[in-house]
């Protein structure tokens, strides 16, 4: 073989990271073999501030803000980007607005410039609100008939029962039909602002001229009145198991999610939490859940486990798409992999196998401008350090059959499970509470 | 404005003697090799009655041979921290494995065994038997699925190309173990292969290698070949499908030119220019089409909610789909006239200056784009052999660069014909409980 390449892991050496004057932290990483630039990125503008009669307010607003600014109208601001193939892009999560774009490295003052200007100055023209709520309609209408989306919503809804993570940051077609032009105004003017937010740019630019022209489009954005980000309420334990059925006729196929909220990003818990997972549903052809539900019984085409860890403390969940015929089967052999993975530790075997793993992935997760640049962002975000790609390796040896025992046995309580299903009649699925969620549910719930 | 140039120069391809092509682009920017085998097989190899054995056949491969029995398999590439995958298309069938550079024996070694000793053991065959029907059934869910399995099946009605990939759940029920060996010992063979790698190696070491592994593989008979072209169409052709939901769907299919043909570029533009820019890409994010002209025809007049193209290059003419969502107060039929009325008038006055100009920066931008990944690099060594040559990705953006206003317009004349076309409804029977 040839000699390998050296390449580093990005660190304090290579990572710049500067703080303007007005909070927002710019990250920049220099990747001179590319042509492109790759940004991400958050403000604290997430679906945590939509009033209950308006769920999806947030993200209506992160969905206008390409749709006309000060300077730029909605077609404008496209064939800019368009005619150059650059993208940029807005997503609302809970806490968040994440962004995210991609340009030829030429075209990045460009791509900040429209950054700014989207974040800063949108101005949501009245006739772009009806277009958007009229797209955002349709996509809830999509997703009412889609059972992953469904069982998705209901687990989050009866896991999470009265705490605010419980909420979908889509909304309902009732709320979205409520919230007028100045909702979106309103909600813009008072959460947007420098306030937290991160900026990551890599890729064929230098990190000098990224932070000018950050300093240039982004460091006089003030917004005094932006409140801080709240503390969360913790979530109560749930009584015991709990199940709930969204019906949805006519379809082929039913979709299960099932299980307990985990770690944040930031406890100690994660990585143990990460490795066990791992093992749990995900390595290999999806890990342990894969090989009984999978391979031995033939049951599902998918199932697998997510550890949803941000900013809180995220689902833990497992997915599983499965025939009608076969819910009940599938959700007792899950169940049954999830008494096994409180009740024994996992093998010296499985934990060297997923350590090995995380180890030899991380060289790939850093192959391209992308993958580096969420991993600046994660490091910025969760508090991790400059450092933490650097020191991931031993954390990740550190981690023993005990942690990861302790930790499955913290988080999962096999009496204590969420276990949502949409799609088609079951066996037995008569018997279980069911409907989706509703906007009247929530107001229930909060009173 | 900066021209990104390929980097094409020094890509090495060489046949074994038992006829496996090898095409190896060394890239030494990230200690990653990735390693991809491509068969010359898949849908439009079925006949009726064997409908979906290519995928069914990809399946089996994961499930293990006496040296990497089923489990060990996975685990070994995961162990190494690389991924892998497998994907079965209308012409072809492909397995990757992308690797810290220093596993890549692994790769080799596996997919030098699995051409040929995979064990298809009839208990696994049945197994597997639940888990793609299975798979059937997650796609039934999408409407979309449904009304594109009608679509393309009322545009073939004799090239295999008629029906989907997973294949039809007669089939699936029916076929037996026999079945698919038979397939699989028919088309996984050296010289009906091309094994495409990229990353950090040093092309003689690693071609010394794959000799190692490959090159004592026995060679096939000359794979068969279904040779059904479809005769001409003859008119409009509509279908309906009636589904739950509360969105209507509307796709027009119309015949396209062959990934080969030297329509396929201009095609290419037009594709972009009326429902956006055609990502080849397998992965990666593309670009919006908010400035094509159908986004701005007929969801920007609120006819519409949304648009969307596909262009695919393959090696018979297939389809250019334009799939739009109605918008729920408007009905396809007055859609369908104001998107024939778009397609008039740029058969008639052709594209714009700057239309063009934008097409053409927005594939360098995606091929950008797609060159940083080694992943995608290895895909398209491989991708492009199977319906043409590695020339046609090398002069991919010259011969787009190249396309004409007078050649786009050609071609919007030649292929949107509405009698060469075929139209499919999703008629939403309602469903949802709002509220």
């Amino acid at each position: 073989m040839g000699k390998p390449p050296v390449t580093a892991l990005p660190g304090p050496e290579d990572i710049h990271r500067v703080e303007l004057s007005n909070g927002i932290v710019v990250l920049a990483r220099h990747h001179p073999h590319s042509a492109s630039v790759v940004l991400r990125g958050v403000v604290f503008a997430g679906a945590y501030w939509d009033p209950l009669p308006k769920m999806g307010l947030a993200a209506f607003v992160a969905s206008m803000l390409k749709r006309g600014t000060t300077r730029y109208t909605h077609r404008e601001i496209y064939d800019l980007l368009e005619s150059r193939g650059a993208s940029l892009n807005f997503a609302a999560h809970f806490h968040t607005v994440g962004f995210g774009g991609q340009a030829l490295a030429e075209d990045l003052p460009l791509l900040l410039e429209l950054l700014a200007q989207t974040l800063r100055h949108p101005t949501f023209p009245p006739e772009e609100v009806e277009k958007r709520r009229d797209q955002i309609l349709t996509s809830l209408d999509l997703q009412a008939q889609d059972p992953e989306a469904m069982a998705e919503r209901t687990f989050d809804a009866i896991l999470y029962r009265n705490h605010p993570y419980a909420r979908p940051e889509e909304g309902f077609p009732e709320t979205i039909q409520t919230i007028t032009r100045e909702d979106l105004v309103t909600f813009h003017a008072r959460h947007y602002g420098p306030r937290h937010m991160i900026l990551v740019v890599v890729g064929a630019v230098p990190p000098d001229d990224v932070v000018d022209l950050a300093r240039r489009h982004l460091e006089d954005w003030q917004a005094p009145e932006q409140p801080e980000p709240p503390a969360l309420p913790p979530v109560e334990p749930l009584p015991g198991t709990v199940r709930r059925f969204v019906p949805i006729p006519d379809k082929s196929q039913a979709d299960i999610v099932l299980g307990v909220v985990g770690p944040s990003r930031r406890d100690p818990d994660y990585l143990p939490a990460a490795l066990g997972n791992s093992i749990l549903g995900r390595f290999g052809l999806m890990g342990r859940l894969g090989d009984v539900v999978r391979e031995q019984a033939g049951l599902a085409y998918y199932v697998y486990s997510n550890l949803g860890a941000g900013l809180g403390p995220g689902p833990w969940e497992i997915h599983a798409g499965v025939a009608p015929d076969n819910v009940p089967r599938a959700i007792e052999l899950i169940v049954q992999e999830i008494r096994r993975f409180v009740q024994e530790p996992v093998t010296e075997e499985e934990l060297h196998d997923v350590k090995s793993g995380a180890l030899g992935r991380l060289p790939l997760s850093l192959e391209t401008n992308a993958g580096v640049a969420s991993a600046l962002l994660n490091m910025e975000l969760y508090d991790l350090g400059l450092d933490y790609l650097q020191r991931y390796p031993d954390l990740v040896r550190g981690v023993t059959r005990e942690a990861i025992l302790e930790t499955a046995r913290r988080y999962w309580d096999p009496e204590r499970l969420a276990i949502a299903v949409a799609g088609p009649e079951f066996p037995g699925g008569e018997s279980w509470p069911q409907g989706a969620p509703t906007p009247a549910w929530f107001a229930q719930k909060a009173t | 404005m900066t021209v990104i140039q390929p980097r094409t120069q020094d890509v090495l391809q060489t046949t074994l003697e038992n006829g496996l092509t090898v095409l190896l682009k060394p890239i030494p920017t990230a200690p990653v090799i990735s390693h991809w085998i491509w068969y010359r097989v898949g849908s439009r190899d079925e006949p009726t009655g064997r409908t979906g054995i290519s995928h069914w056949v990809e399946h089996m491969l994961f499930k293990g041979t006496p040296q990497f029995p089923a489990g060990v398999l996975d685990k070994a590439i995961s162990r190494t921290g690389g991924y892998w995958n497998a994907f079965t298309y209308m012409d072809w069938t492909t397995y990757f494995e992308t690797l810290p550079a220093e596993h890549i024996d692994l790769a080799l070694r596996l997919e030098a065994d699995r051409m040929v000793n995979a064990l298809f053991d009839p208990k696994e065959v049945e197994s597997e038997r639940t888990v793609i029907l299975s798979e059937r059934q997650g796609y039934e869910n999408e409407p979309l699925f449904l009304l594109g399995e009608e679509v393309q099946a009322a545009a073939f009605r004799v090239h295999p190309y008629h029906h989907e990939v997973i294949g039809d759940v007669a089939d699936l029920e029916r076929m037996t173990r026999e079945d698919l060996y038979d397939h699989y010992r028919t088309y996984y063979r050296p010289n009906n292969a091309v094994l495409a790698l990229a990353g950090a190696f040093d092309p003689e070491a690693i071609l010394e290698r794959i000799r190692r592994y490959f090159g004592d593989l026995e060679p096939g008979p000359e794979p068969p070949r279904l040779e059904r072209p479809e005769p001409p169409q003859r008119g409009e052709r509509r279908v309906e499908v009636r589904g739950p939901g509360e969105t209507t769907f509307l796709q027009v299919a119309y015949r396209a030119p062959r990934g080969a043909d030297p329509d396929f570029f201009p095609m290419l533009v037009l594709a972009s220019l009326l429902t956006g820019p055609v990502n080849l890409n397998l992965f990666g994010s593309g670009i919006t089409n908010h400035t094509s002209r159908l986004y701005q025809a007929l969801v920007e007049t609120r006819w519409a909610v949304g648009v969307g193209g596909s262009l695919s290059a393959t090696v018979d003419p297939f389809l250019y789909w334009i799939t739009i969502t109605v918008h729920p107060q408007k009905d396809p039929d007055g859609l369908l006239r104001r998107l024939d009325e778009e397609i008039l008038r740029l058969q008639e006055e052709g594209p714009l200056p700057e239309e063009l100009e934008r097409a053409r920066k927005q594939a360098q931008a995606l091929f950008a784009y797609g060159s940083e990944s080694i992943t995608n690099q290895a895909y398209w060594l491989g991708y492009s052999a199977m319906f043409a040559d590695y020339d046609w990705f090398r002069s991919f953006l010259s011969r787009l660069q190249a396309v004409t206003a007078d050649q786009v317009r050609q071609v919007a004349r030649t292929y949107l014909q509405p009698h060469r076309r075929v139209v499919g409804v999703y008629l939403p029977t309602g469903g949802n409980h709002h509220g």
